[in-house]
């Protein structure tokens, strides 16, 4: 096995961040911080559950704007990534988290932190499907990895 | 008022997380999903240290009689393993290994303007639509 990349240290540190803000979310809006789910209720809500979701994305978007401005090696380097294969991969995770009702954060950081067997489910089965899907892409299609 | 401040606040505390976590680069995720090639273990160490404080934290505010802000939590209250969850988390896991990026990470990468993640960003969003539309 080689191992390449490996950022343990810096990735637990983002982990715990992550962590907090799901905590202070549940204990201060009473909401979980997922983000497909918050993103989902854009387009079905209106008023204030439209506003507060509006405020959370635009939020990701400004923390974003941060790590891309002071450390920009910590983002999307990808430039080389084809247009077509990130589109169909949106589609196919807009449609699948709105389905199965959740993503990495929400079946993952949260439901795993309630005990949800529900999001127990999930995250196993989206784990197993990226680590298949991967197989398939490089090892077997050939499909060079980013 | 509060709530949506929190919520701009917490959104914004997420992304730095994602950011300093590594998972705002796709490359790391397809190291992560790629483990019979060259393998990068570091989402799980982001996994892992979310799911620390969340595991430990969740149990005590629950206990609340509501969040500090707002009358009361809006949990999910689906318990059934049924069919479209697990579609869902297979099709999800499929389009995350495709493109490297899950939601946040995707939406933390806005202001790069990286043609593809914005085109990962508008097809995600229709699929939420198409999604919306066919369970009308």
């Amino acid at each position: 096995m080689i191992i390449e990349n490996f950022t343990p240290i810096a990735s637990t540190i983002g982990g715990l961040i992550i962590g907090l803000s799901a905590t202070l979310m549940l204990l201060f809006n009473g909401k979980i911080a997922g983000i497909s789910g918050i993103s989902k209720g854009l387009l079905a809500h209106t008023g204030h559950e439209r506003h507060w979701r509006a405020l959370f994305v635009l939020g990701l978007i400004v923390g974003g704007g941060l790590i891309i401005f002071f450390t920009p090696e910590n983002t999307a380097k990808v430039t080389h990534a084809p247009i077509l294969q990130m589109a169909l991969g949106g589609l196919i995770v807009g449609f699948g988290t709105a389905m199965g009702n959740g993503c990495t954060s929400g079946h993952g950081v949260c439901g795993l932190g309630r005990r949800s067997a529900r999001s127990l489910s999930s995250v196993v089965t989206f784990m197993a499907a990226g680590f298949v899907t991967m197989f398939i892409m490089t090892h077997l299609l050939h499909i060079a990895r980013f | 008022m509060k709530e949506k401040m929190t919520a701009f606040v917490l959104g914004t505390l997420f992304s730095v997380g994602l950011g300093v976590s590594g998972m705002m680069d796709p490359i790391k995720v397809q190291g992560f999903l790629d483990a019979a090639g060259r393998w990068d273990p570091s989402l799980a160490f982001v996994m892992g240290g979310a799911l620390f404080v969340t595991f430990v934290t969740y149990p005590f505010i629950v206990k609340r009689n509501g969040p500090i802000f707002g009358q009361q939590f809006g949990l999910p209250t689906k318990q059934d393993i049924d069919k479209p969850l697990m579609i869902g988390a297979l099709l999800f896991g499929i389009g995350w290994a495709i493109s490297g990026l899950c939601p946040g990470p995707a939406l933390a990468n806005t202001l790069s303007f990286n043609i593809g993640v914005l085109a990962y960003i508008a097809t995600m969003f229709i699929g939420f639509w198409i999604h919306k539309k066919v369970t009308a």
